[in-house]
């Protein structure tokens, strides 16, 4: 088992004939499953053509009708990438993964203002193994956008992490940065401590699936033993994952947060790693996981060996 | 991407919201014709800079004669207005405005942004004007009003006016602040803002709403469909070294640190400079060059770095996924034969081809430390900062 994505889950990918696209789809079929979970491209106009094999089709529905694909991840550019997530939400998929960086803020505004608009009437239908985002009102999950995407290792890698640094395992990671997500897990790899799926939630403010979803569904998957959460400066997130824990969560959470150094008011890269108001300190955030009884580590080398230490008791 | 005062007046104008009439003036001399050509006998003299907390740090003067126009302009243009937002250096002042005075009964708050947690636009209304908000809502948060704003209907006539009453605009003044609130709102979302405010927003002795102050802040992810804000942008007020590092598509922010870092991944660069920290040493910028580092942008980044007088040591932190190591590596010795490097340079080299990439630096030549994780890199970097 693992979460929200395995072996059998067959994946269509929205921008799959750019460049961006391209590479990314010809690595993810690379890996493990991935030459039989990767069944589809969309691209307006494109329809009837093909890469690497993989049919390309002109709508979101028709790939869906055609092919059976439930999960799309997308690689459209910022400018177009929202209206690409409506599409897929429009088409009822189960999971949408949105890996562009530089989407308009108002546009994910209006996109997920349309999905927590949207009726729940297909819900009952949907994936046992999916949960349903608690702030949205369609049957669609929504992973980033700005971000790595997700793996479940030795079964399927939907998104642009590097495959290799991944041993399967029993520890989730969840995070809203990529190259410090990558970090964790070679860590944990390294220590000999394989995942069961890693999730990169993506560092822009307005996203879908927060820490806390993905707590809840590591929570429910008893294939993972424990998780590692890396958060960072900015929004409030990480504190309402952290109560959500203190109240719930049976097994054992490793937290990080980057940004203890981070000046206020300065974008530190990712659009939502801003201190602002005086909201979104790291500092707060740690005090906050520590109290709510997360092993919290401020030294960002020390995620894997916090976690086997954890493990041992 | 941010504004000065007079241009997001501007703005608010055209959204019909009404503010006092002024100019924006360069010289001295601009501000005394623009205050006889504005008429009256009091005038505002605005220092026009990007950081808040001009009032207090002297950047805004009431002069009741041109004469006094005049030396409120002299005393302000050229000052180097240092504010809490400013740092000890303070921000030299090159623009002013100069407004007519208004005869203030009663000051507020508006101020309007994105509300992560609900996704939506919040307002954020006080009766606690000219205050920040920030000390407002930690002595007094009940005295803030927050109205998250559906996203396709937009703000009600209804809910403005009873977010007017809420804050206490007298009634005969309610209708004035709905058009204030719908004109702040459909700027916001028009001109695709991340933060507006008005603050203080005013109620003149004869019962006019005015935007006393504007501020906004643009979504630089949105700026490619607005050019009329593109063109606002003053990069007087931006760091230099800010402006040269997205020159070159590298995110790069100024610390007062001494050792300078160069990162793939903002969350990873953020990491590691919370760690030279936790080993005793000051980062001296944040720099994320991003997943498809050339090298190009390693040597302009090392540039970058090494533009800071006060550099005792360099780390690069590179965890290659897609990105790989040893074209990494080919990157960073190109830079260092290119670049005069004065400095101890401390490299660790994580994932894809890392062994081809370590073989690399090595074979260099050059006097790089190399280290075995981050934990390491850091340590190495500190030490060599202390010149041990």
């Amino acid at each position: 088992m693992s979460i929200l994505i395995d072996k059998n889950t067959r994946v269509m990918t929205q921008g799959m004939t750019g460049k961006v696209g391209q590479f990314h789809t010809t690595n993810c079929i690379a890996y493990a499953n991935g030459a039989n979970c990767f069944v589809a491209g969309v691209t307006p106009n494109k329809g009837g053509q093909s890469f690497e094999g993989v049919p390309i089709y002109n709508s979101v529905l028709e790939a869906k009708q055609q092919t059976g694909a439930t999960v799309s991840v997308i690689y459209v550019p910022p400018a177009y990438a929202a209206a690409a997530i409506d599409e897929a939400v429009d088409a009822d998929l189960d999971l949408v993964i949105c890996i562009t960086e530089g989407i308009p803020v108002h546009d994910m505004l209006r996109t997920r203002y349309r999905m927590s608009r949207k009726g729940t009437a297909t819900l009952n239908e949907s994936n046992g193994a999916l949960a349903k985002d608690q702030t949205q009102g369609c049957r669609t999950l929504l992973i980033g956008p700005n971000c790595p995407g997700l793996i479940t290792p030795d079964e399927i890698k939907i998104g642009i992490m590097p495959g290799h640094i991944h041993k399967k395992g029993r520890i989730g990671v969840v995070s809203r940065s990529g190259t410090l997500t990558y970090e964790a897990v070679g860590q944990l790899t390294a220590l000999g401590l394989g995942q069961s799926s890693c999730v990169g939630i993506g560092g822009d403010p307005i996203n879908g699936l927060k820490h806390l979803d993905v707590l809840r569904l590591f929570n429910e998957d008893p294939e993972t033993d424990a998780v590692i959460m890396v958060g960072e400066i900015g929004g409030s997130d990480e504190e309402a994952c952290a109560r959500w824990i203190r109240d719930n969560m049976q097994k054992p959470v490793v937290g990080f947060i980057a940004g203890v150094t981070a000046p206020p008011g300065k974008r530190m890269g990712h659009a939502g790693a801003i201190i602002s108001g005086g909201q979104g300190g790291a500092e707060a955030k740690l005090a906050v996981m520590e109290e709510c009884g997360i092993h919290i580590t401020r030294n960002p080398a020390e995620m894997g060996r916090v976690m086997k230490k954890v493990l041992k008791g | 991407m941010k504004i000065h005062e007079y241009q997001g007046k501007e703005i608010l104008r055209q959204f019909g919201v009404a503010t006092p009439r002024g100019a924006a003036c360069f010289s001295v001399d601009e501000a005394v014709s623009a205050a006889q050509a504005l008429g009256g006998a009091v005038w505002v003299v605005k220092a026009q800079i990007h950081a808040g907390g001009r009032g207090k740090g002297g950047g805004v003067k009431v002069a009741r004669s041109l004469e006094e126009v005049r030396l409120a302009a002299e005393q302000i243009l050229g000052m180097h207005l240092v504010t809490h937002q400013t740092g000890q250096e303070g921000q030299l002042v090159r623009r002013l405005l100069v407004e007519e005075g208004a005869q203030i009964s009663r000051e507020f708050y508006l101020g309007m942004v994105i509300d992560r947690d609900a996704q939506r636009v919040a307002l954020l209304a006080s009766s606690e004007g000219g205050m920040e908000i920030e000390e407002v809502a930690l002595h007094s948060p009940e005295k803030i009003h927050t109205l998250r704003i559906d996203s396709v209907a937009g703000l009600s006539a209804e809910e403005a006016a009873q977010v007017a009453r809420r804050i206490g605009i007298p009634e005969a003044s309610v209708a004035g602040t709905v058009v204030v609130l719908q004109g702040l709102y459909r700027a916001f979302v028009e001109k695709e803002a991340m933060l507006a405010e008005i603050n203080p927003l005013v109620l003149t002795v004869d019962g006019r709403v005015l935007a006393l102050d504007a501020k906004f802040n643009f979504d630089s992810n949105a700026l490619f469909r607005h050019s009329e804000i593109v063109a606002l942008r003053d990069l007087d007020e931006e760091d230099p070294a800010e402006i040269e590092a997205s020159k070159f598509d590298l995110s790069y922010i100024s610390l007062d640190g001494d050792i300078a870092c160069l990162v793939n991944g903002a969350g990873l660069a953020m990491a590691t400079m919370d760690i030279i920290k936790l080993y005793g040493g000051n980062p001296a910028n944040f720099l994320d060059v991003g997943g498809g580092a050339s090298r190009e942008k390693v040597t302009e980044a090392f540039k970058l770095m090494l533009k800071n007088p006060g550099l005792k040591a360099i780390l690069v932190n590179i965890f290659g996924g897609i990105m790989k190591c040893d074209v990494i590596a080919e990157g960073i010795v190109a830079a260092v034969r290119e670049v005069h490097l004065r400095v101890p340079l401390v490299v660790r080299l994580e994932g894809t081809n890392v062994e081809l990439g370590k073989k690399i630096l090595a074979e260099s030549g050059l006097p790089i430390i190399s280290a075995s994780d981050m934990a390491d890199a850091a340590e190495k970097a500190v030490a060599a900062a202390r010149g041990n």
